[in-house]
Parts: structure tokens; sequence; C-alpha cells
């Protein structure tokens, strides 16, 4: 195996990694605030990733650019679902709010295949087969800017939790509750408002990743299941923690694709996930709980 | 036998008589279907069946599993590997599924118990193990990886228990006396001192630990009981089929399956998980034909109705169908 073979997938992993962990990140900060588990997040991607591939053919917006209609919309989708919704189901078993998001994801995921029928959909952009080059290292040229895309959507939202008033009322809900609702915090409308951001956060990652893969209406659980193992990887709840674990799963996936069978790539992340779950179980940047 | 007459006690003179009536029909309904409905009956009876194993865990003891498609594949491949490649027929193939499918459930139980996994993580334990093992039956090409595992499909008129090959009533037969036994095994453990361990630790486990119950080795109790009634179901699925996909019987939608009779029924209630499988199945089934008799039959669309329904029935039955019911009806001697 040649050493420039195994850093240029080494990179383009990391590059979809980022994008990755831009989903999870979705997952992470509705999880962390709300504590219900998106069942839907990869159904909700995959809504994300037509709505970009109908933009590209209809508008030829570049799904780089559509990231902030698309962003925009999941945000209003996601704040009308979680307090009309959702919210009944907070405080109700786990096994109650499994039930009603997957019956959510089912929806979703039946009416874009009704919509869309079965077949893949793409979009062909114009610098699609572009790479930069350094030396013998090539860098892909779309995921170069997915990549870059999702580090300036972590980026502000790194930036909205740690400095904007409304981003501190928010995680003064995840810390304490009881504490939130005493001073005087509107806490059903700060729900919403997180699940809108982990709406949003999941339709730009659906954008970016339009670039790299083909959309199928069944894609959906996968990317669930894959958004699962990145968070508890990283750490469920931890933001930092989801984009390391979209990081290591994107490489492990590229990594397995080179020396194993393609087919069995995930069989790496579950692994991944066993061993994590077993010897760190609050994840790899994850607080103890 | 005491654990059953303590069940029928606790019904009502007119719940009793339903439970009677309805095991009457039970055991004539093959000479009064059509074929399609005894395959509807049959898979009611395949569901009530998991679904009361999968009670076990979570209904009885707590334990929320999201990957009992794990168990069933197990068992389902053990015994159709054992037939197809060694002539050793599915009585015998039995035990091996109980073998794997009681280790199988050891090792996620120990681990998860061990290292104080639970809630959400532990579900999401379930299902990554669920996962890795549908991807590595995949690429396992000594069962035919996703190619599949097929069992050669015997003459439908000949009746051949020992190797269950044979009629589709006998096959219903088959599933209802499983259905029947797991009825009879639940009502037994809930009433028996396990049962009361179980209830303790689904309440509140820091409590039961503090009466001086040992919470792991009950919920290990709880978690190989539960994997091996579900391979005995994966058995079943195997020579009821003769195909097998990893793709399918491995599949997140395998679990949810299995899970939704009892919650939709009634989670931790016995007949919960066999009203569960029935309304689940009459849902589907009804939907299928409505959607057919109005001739707009677009891939997806009975998908969609059917988890608009359940999306209805969670919002408005918190507890299940069973409870209220029983309660409106008078079904159940009030304690």
């Amino acid at each position: 195996m040649p050493p420039v073979l195994v850093v240029n997938v080494l990179i383009s992993g990391v590059l979809a990694g980022l994008v990755y962990g831009l989903m999870a990140l979705g997952l992470s900060v509705i999880f962390g605030v709300v504590r219900v588990v998106n069942f839907a997040h990869g159904q909700m991607m995959t809504v994300a990733m037509y709505a970009a591939v109908l933009l590209f053919a209809w508008l030829k917006l570049d799904p780089i650019l559509a990231i902030l209609p698309v962003a925009a919309l999941f945000f209003v989708l996601g704040y009308a679902l979680q307090s009309s919704i959702i919210n009944p189901f907070i405080t109700r078993p786990e096994h109650s709010q499994f039930i009603l998001l997957v019956a959510l994801a089912t929806i979703i995921s039946n009416v874009l295949l009704m919509g869309f029928g079965p077949d893949a959909r793409s979009v062909q952009t114009s610098y699609g087969l572009n790479s930069y080059a350094i030396g013998q290292i090539l860098f892909d040229q779309s995921r170069v800017y997915a990549g870059s895309a999702a580090i300036a959507c972590s980026a502000a939202l790194f930036a909205f939790f740690r400095f904007a008033p409304t981003g501190k009322a928010i995680r003064a809900c995840a810390d304490n509750y009881l504490g939130a609702k005493v001073v005087g915090l509107n806490v059903k409308h700060l729900y919403a408002l997180t699940f809108g951001l982990g709406a949003a956060c999941v339709a730009a990652a659906g954008c970016m990743i339009v670039l790299l893969v083909d959309v199928t209406p069944d894609l959906g659980s996968y990317y669930t299941l894959l958004a699962f193992v990145i968070v508890i990887v990283g750490g469920l709840g931890s933001m930092g923690g989801a984009l390391l674990g979209g990081v290591l799963i994107g490489v492990s996936e590229a990594l397995a694709g080179l020396f194993f069978d393609p087919a069995a790539k995930s069989m790496f992340s579950f692994a991944l996930l066993i061993l994590v779950l077993l010897f760190r179980p609050q994840g790899l940047l994850g607080r103890r709980r | 036998m005491s654990a059953l007459r303590d069940l029928l006690s606790s019904l009502t003179p007119l719940g009793r008589a339903l439970l009677a009536l309805m095991a009457a029909a039970l055991l004539v309904l093959p000479y009064v279907l059509n074929s399609y409905l005894l395959t509807l009956a049959i898979l009611i009876l395949y569901l009530a069946y998991t679904g009361q194993a999968w009670n076990v865990m979570m209904g009885f003891c707590g334990q929320l599993s999201l990957g009992h498609a794990l168990y069933v594949g197990l068992g389902a491949y053990a015994a159709a590997v054992l037939y197809a490649k060694f002539q050793v027929g599915p009585w015998a193939g039995i035990w091996l599924a109980l073998a794997l499918c009681v280790v199988a459930g050891a090792v996620i139980g120990f681990l998860a118990f061990r290292f104080s996994i639970a809630g959400v993580y532990f579900a999401l334990l379930t299902i990554a193990f669920a996962e890795f093992t549908r991807i590595g039956f995949e690429n396992l090409s000594w069962v035919g990886g996703t190619g599949g595992l097929f069992i050669k499909v015997a003459q439908r008129h000949h009746i051949d228990l020992l190797n269950l090959r044979g009629t589709p009533a006998m096959f219903y037969y088959v599933i209802l006396a499983l259905a029947a036994a797991a009825f009879a095994l639940s009502g037994w453990l809930l009433r028996s001192r396990v049962g009361y361990y179980w209830q303790a630790i689904r309440e509140d486990e820091e409590a039961a630990q503090a009466l001086g119950i040992n919470t792991f080795l009950w919920k290990m109790a709880a978690v190989t009981i539960s994997a091996a009634m579900t391979g005995v179901a994966g058995v079943f699925y195997a020579f009821y089929y003769n195909n097998l996909f990893p793709g399918q019987v491995f599949n997140i939608e395998q679990s949810i399956e299995i899970i939704l009779g009892p919650i939709i029924g009634g989670l931790g209630t016995l007949f919960g998980p066999i009203l569960g499988a029935t309304v689940i199945t009459a849902l589907g089934e009804g939907i299928t034909n409505a959607v057919n008799a109005l001739g707009f039959d677009i891939p997806g669309v009975k998908q969609v109705f059917y988890g608009v329904a359940l999306m209805c029935v969670i919002m408005f039955l918190p507890d299940g169908i069973w409870p209220p019911l029983a309660r409106k009806l008078g079904l159940r001697r009030k304690d």
C-alpha cells in the first residue's frame, strides 16, 4: 500500500468526518438540552439533502450556498416540531419517545419515497471532479468546501453557546432545569429554539454531504445510526466530542474501505462504539455522569 | 399452576369468560380462516410471542432493548445452518439457538451492567450489537452473506412435525403453542419471587439494591431469559419463511416490530403484547387493503399512514390499550 494513497484516503476521511461531526452536533445539542434522543435525525438529514438537490436542479444554487435557506427553513420546522409534537413527550419514558420519533422517521422516509421514487439523485457541480494538489497529496475540491463549511457552521454554533445571551440561557436549562425556571427563563421556548438549532445543524450537514454522496429515500436510518455512533464515541451532550467523533468515524470508514471490504466499513464504527461504551461510557470528551 | 390460578382470579367473571372464548376460538381458527387470514393469524401470534419475550426484559425489569432482532437472527441462523448444512432437525437446532442467544444476552448484559450503562446508553448498546452482527453476517459468505440462506421448501401438504415441514395450519399450531407457553411463563415469572425483584428494580433500582436485591444478577436473568425466548422465535422464523437475509432478520426494523406490540398493548402487562400484536397487524393490513381498494398504491403511502397511526396511539394512549380497556370493560378485578 503506497503511503501517499493512505494519506490521501486519510484526508478525505477527515473532511467527510467534519460533515458527519456537524450532523452529530445537531443530535448532541438536542439530547444535551432537551434530553430527547432524536431517532429521526438521519431522516431529517435526507430531507435536507433532497432540498439541496432540488435547489440545485431548479435554481442552479450551489449546495454550499443552499445551506443558508435550507438551514433557516429547518430551524423553523424544528422549532415547530418541538413545541407541538415533542414537547409533551419530554417527561414521558424513553420508550415512548422512541416510538414517537421512529413513527416520525417512518413518515419522513416514506413521504420522500412517494415524492422522489427509489432512484438515487445527485448534484453535479462544475468542480465535482477537481482537486487541489500539494505535491502528491490531493485535496478533493468538493470535500474541501464541505469540510470548511462544516468547520464554519460548528464555529458559529460554539460562539453562539459561548457568548450569546440566548445561548447561555439554553446552557442554563441544560445544567439545571428547575433553576432555569426559577430565574424566569421560558424553558419551553428555549427547548424549541434548541431543537431548531439542532435541525439547522443537520440541514447544513445535509447540504454539504450531497457534494460527496448520492441521496436515496432510505438513507435516513443509516445516518441516524451513524449520528448515534458519533455522539456516543465523542460524548453525548459534548459539542467538541461530536466533532471529534465525526472525524474519527470518517477516518475509520475511509480506512476500512481502503484496507478491507467497503461494505464492512460501518462494522468498524459499531466496533468502535462498543469499545467506547465499555471502557469510557461517557464518551471520549464527555463528562462523567 | 398456582400462578395460573392467581392470574385467573385476578380477572372478573366477564374477563374469564372472554379469555375462555378466545382460547376456544384460537384452537379452531385454522378450520374457519382462509389462507390469507391464517397467514395474518400466524404473524399476530409470532409478534405476540416475541413481544412477550421482550416484555420480560423491558416490561418487567425496565431494561430497554432496541436490538432484539439480534436474538431472532442468531436463533434463526443457528437452526437454519444446522438443518441446511448438516441435516440436523429444528428440535435439536433449538438448543444451539438457545445457547447462542443466552451467551449473546449474557455478554451484552454483563458488559452493560458491569460498567453501569443504563437508559438510553443501554438501548443504543443493544442497537450497536445487533447492527454489528448484521453487518458481520452480511460479510460471512459461509452462511450466504447478503445473498441469504435458504431452507429447502418441502411440499405443503405433508406434515412433518419433526422437521417443521408442513402446512400453514401446522405452523399455526406450533406458534400458538409457543405463544401460549410464553404467556404462561410470563404469568408465572411475574408472580414469582424473581418477578417481584424485577418489578422492584424497574421502579427504583437503588431502592431495590438497598433492600438487598442483587440487581446485577436479576437483570442478567431478565436479559438471558428474554434472549432465549426470542431465539426460539428465530427458529420458527427460519422454518416458516425458509429464507434468511441478514438485512431483514437482524434489521432494526425487526427490533422495532417486536417492541411495538407490547408498547401499544400495554407495557409490563400479560395481555398487552397479545392485544398490541393484534392491533398492530390489523392496522397494517387494514391500511394496505384500504389503500389498494382506493387505488392509490404509490410505494411508501402505507408506511406513511402506519406512521401517523402509530404516532396517534402513542400520543393519546401513553399506557397502551390494555390497561384502559380492562378498566372500562371491567375485565380485571380491582386489588
